[in-house]
């Protein structure tokens, strides 16, 4: 670049540089013509990637020798350059070999040395470049080559493959360069006139160092600066000094990135535009006005005295302390929806439950309370007797043409009613917030009896079926709600003397079946220790009913129910003897303290931490369930809350089990007439036989003698 | 997660609800700068906290330049004060195989495990009950190992390995784009590949040798035991993982934020099949 001599041929390189033209330019009066126009060499490996290749291959010294056996029918050299260039070091070797795409930043370095080497005498043997290579093979080595840059004859090499088909193209500057190539090396050694001065080995230097490659990428500042020159004098952009940083971070990165079609996705974007769409309404919903005013007025006639949206952001923030919880702006968004849920539905109280985590969506849960009377239950699903009393009618047409099944389905057992038991409260599901909030529908027994004996990770789509053994009567809406159940049942927890049992009638007379299932907040509630709390289960006691293993809160006889349905039955049925009698089931009662908890197998049920070793005094007691992982209780001595963010299972340390298909049942009664048996053999028919004449003949000798006493009298 | 950056990715990662208290992340910036200092990393990673019956583990890697290289292993009681731990080896990982259940939480706690072995004596071969003991350490260390190997991932691009063998962080790495954030296949395993010789020669020739040097996620089995999901429209793309429940991976398409973070209890969910 530096050197005077080479300036005429380099700025006629660099003027018809774009066009990709071969290198040799002294020829670029005559051979002009791009690339297309020059044979080719069998071997050429020039063929550069323009994408993906990240720049490195292992440095090779130049086994020149294959080019120039093949390069031997190149065209013939064009006439010599009129000046001498000094012997050239390996470097410039290497810069002929260069991107296709860089030939126009390449030449000015390039040709120096073809000129030199066009000097000599085109016709080496093919052992002569090798010893020429030596010299150059260290400078060789210090560069990496840049892939299908340098022209070097690495057949052997990986590259080929690739490069061959597009080195068709290049074939020629490959021919020229490998020509040159063949001209260096015989000549290097004997460099007659090449008496480097010290503005060469200045350049050399220069040069050399900017063709150093760098050892955690492989590239090198020369190909790197020659892709971006091309790429501006291709593109010409609009004031290219001012982008050359993104200029070159782009040509970095093409290195990285596949070539892919230019049809690109336009709804990319869309759903993220759609979600913050949602969110923002969130944020506007307060601006409600004029038509919507006195619904919002009924609404706070409501909620007069206690407010219905709980504090979450203030939970968040206990729960933080623990290290549990969703991130800020992503609590603040739930407040909001919760927000919206109470102004568009008579909710008395709502409360942030917990998130569940699904497969495809996550599903944000709500646990509210409507307002008395307010309640929306509308569809009753209870197998009704009536129904059973429909099929037993028909049934008695046929009972003396086809067997009758002895076989009675146990009673469903009803589900509980609304605001008691499992049913206390209603929950409400969204995937995320700002999505419209679904009501899940009413829990049965037989519903929390099937979720227990299976595990089953959520879609996150409410309708989808859950396909299992035993399998699950419901979808995924009534399995969502059953481990929403469960999962109250066995981990909502409050600090003891938060909650007591109301004062009221009826406190005497419970009876063991009815179990208590109401109790208030105590308005003298004084709070207990952190300490306390973190120290001792006991200071902490469930306030939801424990669910018995029929699937209810509350014991529900079925057997009772039967009997009246049997009066009620046209149809006689046999009465079942009263031994089937069945063990009441009892659960532990209400506000129970979780030290009575079980143990899985060795672990304790609860891991109670205090939130901050460092700052005891402000820190507060956490309370993680070992059972339903996911499960956190926090209390800071006068406020508790409960969450639960998790998949939604319990947590066991044996793996699952499905449960076995039960056993046949018996098809018919075994009796003597359909009993199989062998068919007696010969002996034991005599023998039978004989025992039935001996028999006979008993009977006539009595019957005789009868006759004759008869007589007698 | 990159200690670097650990607050933005523990912002990004929130959604699986277990994250660090105040206290925690502010001990944790401090001492994974130290850590970084004294051990000589060229970069520290947050690897995850297991949750323990009486403690938890907070577990931090060291990686040195070479990305693929063993890492070095730390955990800490208390996100102050760390301790090496040695590195896995096969007979470890084959001894806590037995182990089951919760980790206390107490690096010395010994776990108990009768096994029967057969002793030769002289002629008379009887089977005798020892008792094996298994410190909790030596289970944390194939533990983490065990989940490194299985569902530590890392999007394409994100490294790049150069001909002389180590693998590099690649800085022009843009983060993935959209359509390709969502498919399993634009994610590696971070470790050394596995699958990958036994591909057919027709799918090795799509492959980029500097950027697809690494076992994919598309032919994990069982199939579906990654979940893919999209927070906040397209913002933000978590993977958690259903085999090691407590495994979340995120990424920010477009952007450079990754990184993959384990809160849980450090067992493997042997259910998986049932609950798919």
């Amino acid at each position: 670049m530096e050197d005077s001599t080479a300036l005429e041929q380099e700025e006629e390189n660099q003027e018809s540089g774009e066009e990709g033209r071969p290198w040799d330019d002294r020829t670029a009066a005559s051979a002009q013509d791009p690339l297309p126009g020059l044979s080719e060499s069998p071997e050429s490996e020039r063929g550069p990637d323009p994408g993906p290749q990240p720049g490195s291959s292992p440095p090779r010294s130049p086994p020149v020798g294959d080019l120039a056996g093949p390069g031997a029918p190149p065209p013939p050299p064009p006439p010599e350059p009129s000046s001498p260039p000094p012997a050239l070091a390996g470097p410039h070797l290497a810069a002929p070999g260069q991107s296709d795409q860089t030939s126009s930043g390449i030449p000015e370095a390039g040709t120096p040395r073809p000129e030199h080497l066009q000097q000599q005498s085109s016709d080496k043997g093919a052992s002569t470049p090798h010893q020429t290579c030596p010299s150059k093979g260290n400078a060789f080595q210090q560069f990496q080559q840049t892939p299908g840059h340098l022209c070097e004859p690495r057949g052997a090499n990986g590259d080929t493959s690739k490069q061959g088909p597009r080195a068709s193209i290049f074939r020629e500057e490959d021919s020229e360069s490998k020509h040159q190539l063949d001209g260096a090396e015989p000549e290097l050694p004997s460099e007659p006139e090449a008496a480097p001065s010290m503005l060469e080995m200045a350049v050399q230097s220069a040069k050399a160092y900017l063709l150093k490659t760098s050892s955690a990428s492989g590239l090198n500042l020369y190909d790197h600066l020659s892709n971006m020159l091309t790429r501006i004098l291709d593109e010409r952009p609009e004031n290219a000094v001012d982008i050359i940083e993104n200029i070159s971070q782009d040509v970095k990165m093409a290195h990285f990135s596949k070539k892919l079609d230019t049809l690109q996705n336009e709804n990319e974007m869309l759903p993220t535009y759609e979600i913050a769409e949602k969110q923002k309404a969130l944020f506007l919903q307060g601006n409600l006005e004029g038509a919507d005013q006195e619904l919002e007025d009924e609404m706070h006639s409501y909620s007069q005295a206690e407010p219905s949206l709980p504090n979450v952001m203030e939970s968040a923030f206990y729960f933080e302390q623990a290290g549990v919880g969703l991130g800020s702006d992503e609590i603040y968004r739930i407040f909001l929806a919760l927000k919206q849920l109470t102004d568009t539905h008579p909710i008395q109280r709502c409360r942030f439950w917990g998130k569940i985590l699904g497969r495809e969506m996550n599903y944000i849960v709500a646990e509210v309370e409507f307002h008395e009377g307010e309640d929306e239950e509308v569809e009753e699903e209870d197998v009704t007797e009536e129904k059973d009393n429909g099929e037993s009618e028909g049934e008695e047409d046929d009972e003396e043409e086809l067997p009758r099944s002895l076989y009675k389905a146990p009673q469903p057992i009803p589900r509980e009613e609304s605001r008691t038991g499992a049913n206390k409260y209603v929950y409400f599901v969204c995937n995320e917030p700002g999505r419209p909030w679904v009501k899940l529908p009413s829990v049965t027994p037989a519903q929390i009896v099937a979720a227990r004996k299976i595990k089953k990770f959520f879609t996150g789509r409410l309708d989808s079926p859950i396909i299992s053994y035993p399998p699950f009567p419901g979808n995924e809406s009534n399995y969502l709600r059953a481990q929403i159940a469960r999962i109250s049942a066995g981990t909502h927890v409050s600090p003891l003397g938060f909650y007591q049992f109301g004062e009221e009638e009826g406190e005497e007379e419970e009876e063991v079946e009815s179990g208590r299932d109401n109790f208030e907040e105590n308005p003298d509630f004084e709070g207990i220790q952190v300490v306390d709390l973190v120290e001792s289960l006991s200071n902490w006691v469930h306030h939801v009913q424990h669910i018995l293993p029929q699937g209810r809160c509350n014991w529900f006889n079925p057997i009772q129910k039967r009997e009246e349905e049997e009066e009620d039955d046209d149809e006689e049925k046999e009465e079942k003897e009263e031994s089937d009698y069945i063990e009441q089931e009892v659960g532990p009662p209400l506000l129970t303290p979780i030290s009575e908890d079980l143990e899985i197998q060795d672990t304790p049920p609860w891991t109670t931490r205090l939130s901050s070793n460092l700052i005891p005094q402000y820190a507060i007691a956490v309370l993680r369930s070992n059972l339903w992982l996911g499960a956190y209780a926090f209390c800071n001595g006068k406020k508790f809350e409960n969450l639960y963010i998790g998949w939604g299972h319990k947590y066991s340390p044996d793996s699952y089990a499905p449960p076995v298909p039960p056993p046949v049942s018996q098809e018919y009664p075994s009796g003597p007439d359909i009993t199989e048996s062998d068919d007696p053999s010969v002996e034991e028919e005599k023998a039978f036989r004989e025992a039935q004449e001996a028999a006979a003949l008993a009977a006539e000798e009595n019957e005789e003698s009868e006759e004759d006493e008869d007589d007698y009298d | 997660m990159d200690a670097d950056s650990l607050l933005l990715s523990l912002e990004l990662a929130s959604g699986s609800g277990q994250g660090l208290s105040p206290d925690r992340r502010a001990s944790l910036l401090t001492s994974l700068l130290l850590v970084k200092r004294d051990y000589r990393y060229s970069r520290v990673l947050f690897w995850g906290r297991i949750l323990g019956l009486v403690a938890d583990y907070y577990i931090a890697q060291g990686l040195d330049e070479d990305q693929l290289a063993p890492r070095k292993t730390l955990y800490s009681l208390n996100c102050m004060e760390w301790s090496l731990l040695p590195p896995a080896t096969e007979e470890m990982i084959t001894q806590t195989s037995v182990v089951k259940g919760r980790f206390m939480g107490d690096p010395s706690h010994e776990y108990e495990y009768t096994e029967l072995q057969k002793m030769n004596e002289g002629d008379k071969v009887y089977e005798e009950e020892i008792v094996i003991r298994i410190k909790e350490e030596t289970r944390l260390v194939s533990i983490i190992d065990q989940i490194d190997k299985a569902v530590a991932i890392i999007p394409r691009g994100a490294l790049f390995k150069s001909p002389f063998g180590p693998t590099h962080v690649n800085r022009t790495f843009e983060g993935l784009t959209l359509s390709e954030a969502k498919k399993l296949s634009s994610y590696f395993h971070f470790r050394e590949p596995i699958e990958l010789k036994n591909k057919t020669l027709l799918e090795k020739a799509d492959l980029d040798p500097s950027l697809d040097f690494m076992d994919s996620l598309e032919h994990d089995i069982p199939k579906g035991s990654w979940s893919i999901q999209m927070e906040r429209g397209n913002a933000l793309v978590v993977l958690r993982s259903l085999l090691w429940p407590g495994l979340t991976f995120y990424h920010a398409p477009g952007t450079k934020n990754c990184g993959y973070i384990y809160v849980g209890t450090g067992e493997k969910n042997m259910d998986l099949p049932f609950m798919l």
